[in-house]
C-alpha cells in the first residue's frame, strides 16, 4: 500500500503540551481556591464537577509515546477542553455537553475485551495487557463528524492490525464487529433515544487492517478521558466519525457484514461504509462543508476532503466500488 | 395607561427582544459561543424567531380572556418585527456561514432539503407582513384587506415550526414545546371567538 508522505509541518503551529496543561492546571488552582474561600452558594456535586469534569481516576496519567510517521501534519489541534467537552457519546445523554458530565459513572477498571467469533480460539484481553501489546503511538487525525463539524485530535495508540494479529482470525473472517460497554444502570441516559443498545460498529477486515485504523487509549498524550471512550476505542479517521466505537468490550470477526447502530437506526442517513465523501450528501444536509470546532464563527467553515484528506493511504480499498451506492 | 409607563414598558421590551442579539454579539467579540459558535449563532436566531413570533401571537387571545390587558396591542408590532429580524439573522447564519454565499449550494439547498425549503417559506411569509407593519401600509391596505395579510402569521409560524421538526435528528424532542404552544394558539382563535359569539346571543335570547 502506499503511503503518502506528510507535508512538513513546522512544530510551532502546535499547541505546547505544557501550554493547555497550565491551562487546566490554573483552572483547577482556581476552583480549589475557591472552594477554600468557601463558595457556599456551590452545590457539592457541582463543584466536584468544575473540579474534575467527568474525568475518571484514570484520565490524566501520562503514556508513554513514541512518534508515527502516520500523524498528520499541517492543522492546529483542536483544544483540549474542546475535545473532551464537546461529544456524541449517547449512553451519556444526547447533548453535546452531557458525556463530559456523565460519563464518569464508567467503570473503566477492571476491563477486559473479549474477542470471539470466526478465532482459532476465543481469548479475552486485559487492558493493561493490550496497552502494553505495542509502543503507543502519537497519532494526530482530522476527526470529522456526519454532522458537518470536525475536529483535529492528537490521539494515542497503535494500529488496530496489530491487534487482529494477536487476535488469530479464520481465513473466511470477512468483517470485525466492535460492541461498546453496556450497564444501563451505569448508563441511566440510555433512555433519551430509541436506540437499540449496546452500541454496535463494524469495519471490512481490510479497513480494519489498514494502518491507519488505530486502537486507541489516549489523547494528548494521557489516558482516555471517558466521555472520549476509555479505556480503548477505535479511530478510524477517513469514516464519519460514529464509525469509531467507544469503550470497546467484545470484538468479534465475522463472515457477514454486522449490524451497525446508525446504520440500523436510519439506513438512509447513515450508511456502512460512511468514508467521508463531499459529493454524497446527507439527506438533511451537505456534505461538502464541514465547520471546524473550536475557532470563531468566521473562520470555521472549510471544504471537507475526500476520504477525509486520507485518500492516498485508503483509496485502493474501494476500488470499483459506486460510493454513491455503498456510501 | 400612564405615557410614562408606556415608555418604560416599551423599553423594557426592547431590551428583552434585543437580549439575545446582544449575547450573541458579546459572545462572537470574547470568543464565547462554545465550540461550535456557528451552530450556536443558528439556533439562538432561530428559536428567537420561534419565540417572538409565538408571543406576539398570544397577544390577542389573551387581550379576548383578558379585556384589561387590552392594551397588550401596542406591542404586537414590536414583537412581530423582532421575530422577523431574528429570522432575518438566522437567514443570513444559512447564506453567510452554511453556503458561503455560493448561489448554487443555496438553490441547491433549498431544492433538496425540504427544511430549508419550508423555513425559506416561513421567511417569504413574513417579509410582506414585515414591509406593511407601518401605519401608513395599515391606511393604504384599509383595515380589512390588511387584517386579512396579516393572517399570514398563522402560516408563517406552522411553517417555523415544522422546520424546526424537520431539522432536528429523528427522535428528539426539544421542538415540543414550542409545537404544543403555537398548537394551543392555533386553536385559541377559533374556540374563543365561538365562545364570544355565544355569549353575546345569551342576552338577545333573554
Amino acid at each position: 500500500m502506499l503511503i503518502g508522505k506528510p507535508p512538513d509541518v513546522p512544530s510551532s503551529a502546535i499547541t505546547p503540551r505544557d501550554k493547555y496543561l497550565n491551562r487546566r492546571r490554573f483552572l483547577r488552582n482556581a476552583v480549589s481556591s475557591a472552594a477554600a474561600a468557601g463558595v457556599a452558594a456551590l452545590g457539592a456535586e457541582r463543584l466536584a464537577q468544575v473540579i474534575s469534569p467527568g474525568i475518571s481516576a484514570f484520565a490524566d496519567t501520562r503514556l508513554q509515546t513514541v512518534k508515527s510517521p502516520l500523524t498528520t501534519t499541517g492543522e492546529q489541534l483542536t483544544s483540549f477542553e474542546d475535545v473532551t467537552h464537546y461529544n456524541n457519546y449517547y449512553e451519556f445523554g444526547v447533548d453535546k455537553s452531557d458525556p463530559a458530565k456523565n460519563a464518569g459513572a464508567l467503570p473503566t477498571r477492571p476491563w477486559t475485551v473479549r474477542v470471539d467469533g470466526l478465532v482459532n480460539k476465543p481469548k479475552t484481553f486485559d487492558i493493561d495487557t493490550l496497552l502494553k501489546l505495542r509502543p503507543l503511538e502519537d497519532r494526530v487525525y482530522r476527526h470529522r463528524c456526519v454532522e458537518a463539524w470536525s475536529m483535529v485530535i492528537p490521539w494515542v495508540g497503535y494500529s488496530l492490525s496489530a491487534f487482529i494479529n494477536q487476535c488469530e482470525p479464520l481465513s473466511n473472517a470477512r468483517y470485525v464487529q466492535f460492541l461498546s460497554y453496556y450497564n444501563s444502570s451505569v448508563e441511566k441516559w440510555t433512555s433519551e433515544s430509541n436506540i437499540d443498545w449496546p452500541y454496535s460498529e463494524g469495519l471490512r477486515m481490510d479497513e480494519a487492517m489498514n494502518p491507519l485504523t488505530l486502537l486507541t487509549f489516549g489523547l494528548y498524550g494521557e489516558v482516555l478521558p471517558n466521555q472520549n471512550g476509555a479505556p480503548v476505542r477505535i479511530v478510524v479517521p477517513w469514516k464519519y466519525g460514529f464509525k469509531s466505537a467507544k469503550s470497546i468490550v467484545t470484538v468479534r470477526f465475522l463472515d457477514h457484514q454486522p449490524p451497525t447502530t446508525w446504520n440500523e437506526q436510519n439506513s438512509h442517513e447513515y450508511g456502512f461504509y460512511s468514508n467521508v465523501n463531499p459529493y454524497v450528501d446527507h439527506p438533511r444536509w451537505s456534505q461538502k462543508v464541514e465547520r471546524r470546532i473550536g475557532l470563531p464563527f468566521y473562520a470555521q467553515r472549510r471544504a471537507t476532503l475526500m476520504y477525509n484528506g486520507y485518500g492516498d493511504q485508503v483509496a485502493s480499498l474501494y476500488n470499483g466500488m459506486d460510493l454513491r451506492k455503498d456510501f | 395607561m400612564k405615557r410614562s409607563t408606556l415608555i418604560l414598558l416599551k423599553t423594557l421590551v426592547w431590551l428583552a427582544c434585543l437580549s439575545p442579539a446582544a449575547w450573541l454579539v458579546w459572545g462572537a467579540v470574547t470568543n464565547n459561543l462554545g465550540p461550535d459558535p456557528t451552530a450556536t449563532i443558528t439556533f439562538t436566531t432561530g428559536l428567537s424567531t420561534l419565540r417572538l413570533l409565538t408571543i406576539s401571537l398570544a397577544i390577542t387571545p389573551v387581550r379576548l380572556l383578558l379585556p384589561q390587558l387590552n392594551w397588550l396591542i401596542k406591542f404586537r408590532r414590536l414583537l412581530g418585527l423582532f421575530a422577523f429580524f431574528y429570522a432575518s439573522m438566522h437567514l443570513m447564519t444559512w447564506v453567510a456561514l452554511y453556503t458561503g454565499f455560493d448561489l448554487n449550494a443555496m438553490s441547491a439547498d433549498i431544492v433538496k432539503r425540504r427544511y430549508i425549503t419550508v423555513g425559506m417559506a416561513a421567511w417569504l411569509l413574513l417579509l410582506p407582513l414585515a414591509a406593511t407593519s407601518t401605519s401608513w401600509a395599515i391606511r393604504k391596505l384599509g383595515g380589512k384587506r390588511w387584517n386579512r395579510l396579516h393572517k399570514l402569521v398563522y402560516v408563517a409560524a406552522v411553517c417555523g415550526v415544522v422546520h424546526y421538526w424537520w431539522q432536528v435528528k429523528t427522535g428528539v424532542l426539544t421542538p415540543m414545546t414550542i409545537t404544543i404552544v403555537v398548537g394551543v394558539l392555533l386553536l385559541a382563535r377559533p374556540v374563543l371567538a365561538l365562545a364570544q359569539r355565544r355569549r353575546k346571543r345569551v342576552p338577545a335570547a333573554v
